[in-house]
């Protein structure tokens, strides 16, 4: 999930400390760009010096030079040290990121996806070189499918919305198959993912929106007419618990009205971590529903991806799983590669995330069970922690218990001269990395805090502090100060309008000096 | 549990502020049918020392492409990846930040993905490239719905070349027949790929041509280019191969529109499959037809430059369903791979490398030419070339791999039921001499 959605423009920069004669400010050291600093001749790699053989390219040869600027390895290492420096991360703080679930990442998972036997193998080497992968991965299968309480999943699909994909050309598949082409109608709530209804189109199908009721959860009874009609219906993407963080109550009653009706029952899994060990989705009757291994299972996010979207598939929807996949035959495991007849086809080169395979697996193995519930425990504890202690300084979106993410609005910034986006900018002076904001759009001003189980109870302490004391300065009519936020980061508020109207999308050498100028 | 920090204390007092009785009560909204009693039926939590000892285990059940002499290429490329590279991309500001949305604190990021986007547009010679897709595969999918798009969806037809990689002309089948979107028909087959200009009428889109192609051969785009912008088509170039890029006139230098490809052979190991990084570049007018993420510069409230994720007007998360593309995740950390491996070569490196990749290759064709039974099919080459042997080339690398040598990928794996007696062989600069004499050998053996 992303906490963009509004582009920001600097209202007033306020002040600032004396400037430095090279521009750095101690650890923040000012760096420039590669292409500034860098020239074609410099290189970080010592390599032999070729031979010169005849070409065989086909008369095809590049001529003259890319334009690439090398870096000696020093220079390189310092040149990325220092950028690294301008960045937040999990490691150095709080990252409430609602719906994103940015936790702990163990570094063993990081050692584990760096073994020989499991990196450096070719996705096309033979069956019998690669039994040690192959079986990495009808294990992790085998977890995926029993926490989830289905009984296939699709391994390759390379992130959520990949999945998602996965998810809904199933289900197209399966109505073709059943001469149901023309089910082409998919009911969404207007909370959900914007990769939901971009899925859905993408997929051919049209977007039906649901509104909510005023408790967050979908309005049943404008489902329940849009199914009195309902032959055109193909199903229903819900993501459980919402993006409210609520659980959906309804959710068995819904499953049953899509399927009587002849729909399916898409089930975006972007919130599962607050399920996991305590509620299999197979029991709730969906039909799909992917999983953000990158979130729930901890793969790291890397600053966007890679991400992976193993996507579980039920009784109905199995036999038009992609290709390729992977089935025990006696002691061996094979890689089915070739789409049989009901197969919807195939979603990329190869056979998916297997670096992220490998430190899911990891992940899971070292929690097992029992840590995995008692994760998901603490993961919903934490955020109904966060909510309870803010909710008198702060407005939640909804009155009652939460699951894994408190929701609060804006109304407790009425009147103030402040708005979210300022209130979030502010966070960043704090410390902390804001949360996502204006996300759910059906809440106005969104605030959606995830703090997931990877805080300790001091740490929130900290963050319910701060928070509180950001809430009652705007209280106190602070407007100015807030606006100016962040002061203390690498960079002032930078200005993202100015960046859509004018797209500046690489570095370009500077203009040459005018020909006249030249000719002089 | 190592990974959690709360203990029983915690939670108890947690619990009183929140103002119920139990972790239970948390759970209430969820009907009681469906509340699992006890655990799930998998192991309990386990040491550090006993989930690597399993893991390691599978580690050592395969033969990885360092151990022995290695010759696979067909879309996945072993290169030598300087120890910097990867030491950088686990910096925790790296490793453990989200997709940069707050631009104040992800500089570090954004200012890679910028010199990331500049090195993929002069690499492919186009003037803009967005911040990655998932791999070369779902990237050339991505281009052909974006080239309909560009087209108003006028034209609903994409002609794919018969040197195509046979994945990605799948993958892209399977990601378009969802939208109308018309594939011309085809089989993966060798030296037919100029011939793709008898197939582009005026419903056109795209044609979509790999240089190298599947097979090895380097082709001459320029030709294509002509014929298709003649009749209102769009050129899309695909590569598997960034490094050939360090020894081939560019795709953008030969007309192409679109530029795909897989990233992986610069930074990224072959990690059996996943996660690589699609490359995706365009023409500067297209730009907002672009899929996926893209960063810009702009200036901060003290006019100071700084850079954001920009143009998101096209993405998901604000348009929903009229967005370019459902594409959200990308492949992050790969791109600081990539960017950082590029700098490291720069010019000078990056064509030293594609010169090496290039002398091994012919040095090994001209060793497996020599051999009877095989012949090099190839008129040209970078670092991958087609051999035809006496026999079964599935059979060939299974005898192979039993001698501990990875010998290539037989091409009827990708295309089953032909081309079988086709192997396709690749060799970059970790092929030593011994390795290729090794290989050789166990061949040369094998088919006699």
């Amino acid at each position: 999930m992303n906490s963009g959605g509004r582009p920001t423009r600097p209202v007033a920069a306020g002040s600032n400390p004396p400037q430095t004669v090279s521009g750095s400010k101690a650890l923040n050291q000012v760096q420039k760009l590669i292409f500034e600093i860098g020239t074609p001749r410099r290189t970080g790699v010592d390599l032999p010096e070729p031979k010169g053989t005849e070409s065989r390219l086909g008369s095809m040869e590049r001529k003259g030079d890319i334009g690439l600027p090398g870096l000696s390895e020093p220079e390189t290492l310092r040149h990325y040290i220092r950028l690294s420096q301008k960045n937040y991360a999990i490691d150095l703080g709080v990252y409430p990121l609602g719906s994103c679930t940015m936790k702990h990442n163990p570094r063993l998972n990081e050692k584990m996806a760096r073994l020989q036997g499991l990196a450096d193998v070719h996705p096309l080497q033979p069956e019998s070189t690669v039994q040690g992968a192959l079986e990495l991965i009808h294990e992790l299968a085998h977890w995926i499918t029993t926490l989830t309480g289905m009984p296939t999943v699709a391994m390759s699909p390379k992130a959520g919305a990949h999945g998602e994909l996965c998810g809904m050309m199933a289900i197209r598949a399966r109505l073709d198959a059943d001469g149901e082409s023309k089910r082409r109608r998919v009911l969404v709530p207007e909370s959900a993912h914007g990769t939901n209804p971009a899925t859905a189109v993408r997929c051919g199908f049209s977007v039906d929106e649901i509104p909510g009721t005023d408790q967050g959860c979908i309005h049943m009874e404008t489902l329940r007419e849009k199914l009195v009609h309902g032959d055109d219906i193909a199903g229903i993407m819900l993501t459980n618990p919402n993006t409210c963080g609520l659980f959906e109550r309804d959710v068995i009653e819904i499953a049953d009205l899509i399927h009587k009706t002849g729909g399916y029952f898409y089930c975006d899994g972007a919130n599962f971590n607050a399920l996991v060990g305590r509620v299999r989705p197979g029991d709730l009757g969906i039909d799909a529903m992917h999983l953000n291994l990158h979130k729930t299972f901890s793969t790291p996010h890397g600053g966007g991806g890679p991400g992976s979207g193993p996507t579980v598939l039920s009784e109905a929807l199995k036999d038009y799983a992609p290709v390729p996949f992977v089935v025990k035959d006696g002691e061996s495991y094979r890689l089915i590669e070739d789409a049989d007849n009901r197969s919807f086809g195939r979603m990329c080169a190869f056979h998916g995330q297997m670096g992220m395979f490998i430190r899911a697996l990891t992940y899971m193995m070292s929690h097992g069970a029992d840590g995995l519930k008692q994760a998901t425990e603490d993961a919903v504890l934490n955020a109904n922690y966060i909510q309870a202690s803010l909710s008198d300084v702060m407005t939640p979106a909804f009155g009652g218990l939460c699951m894994h993410e408190a929701l609060f609005d804006d109304r407790f910034l009425r009147d103030t001269g402040i708005e979210t986006l300022d209130f979030a900018k502010a966070m960043i002076d704090e410390g902390y990395h804001p949360m996502t904001m204006y996300f759910p759009m059906v809440v106005h001003g969104a605030m959606l805090i995830e703090p997931t189980e990877s805080e300790s109870r001091e740490e929130l302490d900290r963050f319910i502090t701060s928070m509180r004391s950001l809430a009652e300065r705007a209280g106190s009519g602070d407007v100015e100060n807030f606006k100016a936020a962040p002061i203390h980061a690498p960079l002032r508020r930078l200005d993202e309008t100015r960046a859509a109207r004018n797209p500046i999308l690489r570095w370009k050498p500077p203009d040459e000096p005018p020909k006249a100028a030249k000719q002089a | 549990m190592r990974y959690l920090p709360l203990n029983e204390n915690d939670r108890r007092a947690m619990l009183d502020v929140v103002g119920v009785g139990s972790i239970d009560d948390l759970f209430d909204d969820v009907p009681e049918s469906v509340r699992l009693k006890g655990l799930v039926d998998l192991p309990r939590h386990q040491s550090e020392q006993a989930v690597e000892r399993y893991v390691s285990a599978l580690s050592d059940k395969s033969i990885s492409a360092s151990s022995v002499p290695f010759f696979c290429g067909a879309g996945a490329y072993k290169h030598h990846i300087p120890a910097t590279v990867d030491h950088l991309i686990q910096r925790s500001e790296f490793l453990t930040a989200y997709t940069p949305y707050q631009p104040e604190i992800s500089q570090g990021t954004l200012q890679a993905l910028f010199e990331f986007q500049t090195q993929v547009a002069l690499l492919t010679g186009m003037e803009v490239a967005n911040a990655s897709m998932y791999d070369g595969s779902t990237a050339c999918a991505e281009a052909v719905i974006m080239a309909t798009r560009a087209a108003r969806d006028k034209r609903r037809r994409a002609v794919l070349a018969p040197g195509l990689h046979p994945y990605y002309a799948a993958a892209t089948q399977t990601l378009v027949q969802t939208l109308d979107i018309d594939i011309n028909e085809r089989d993966t087959r060798m030296g037919r790929d100029a011939h793709v200009i008898d197939h582009i009428d005026d419903d056109t889109a795209c044609v979509v041509v790999q240089s190298p192609n599947f097979f090895g051969e380097i082709i001459d785009l320029r030709p294509i280019c002509e014929v298709a912008h003649a009749r209102g088509a769009l050129l899309i170039a695909v590569f598997t191969e960034p490094v050939a890029l360090g020894a081939l006139m560019s795709p953008g230098e030969q007309g192409a529109d679109i530029v795909v490809g897989e990233g992986q052979g610069l930074g990224v190991g072959l990690n059996f499959g996943g996660p690589h990084i699609g490359l995706f570049a365009c023409r500067q007018r297209l730009v907002r037809q672009m899929p996926g993420r893209i960063c810009g510069e702009t200036v901060d409230a003290n006019g100071e430059r700084g850079f954001v994720l920009t143009l998101s007007t096209r993405e998901q998360h604000i348009r929903r369903e009229k967005a370019t593309s459902n594409i959200c995740t990308n492949s992050g950390l790969c791109c600081m791979a990539f960017t950082i491996h590029m700098t490291l070569l720069g010019d000078t490196g990056l064509k030293r490398l594609a010169a090496l990749n290039h002398e091994t290759a012919c040095a090994l064709a001209d060793e497996i030419d020599a051999i009877n039974g095989a012949k090099v099919l190839n008129d040209s080459f970078f670092n991958e070339f087609t051999v035809r042997l006496n026999t079964s080339a599935a059979g060939v690398v299974e005898v192979l791999a039993s001698k501990n040598i990875l010998g290539g990928v037989p091409v009827s794996r990708l295309t089953p039921g032909r081309n079988e007696d086709l192997l396709l062989v690749c060799a970059t600069e970790i092929v030593s001499r011994d390795d290729m004499r090794v290989f050789g050998a166990a061949l040369e053996e094998t088919l006699s």
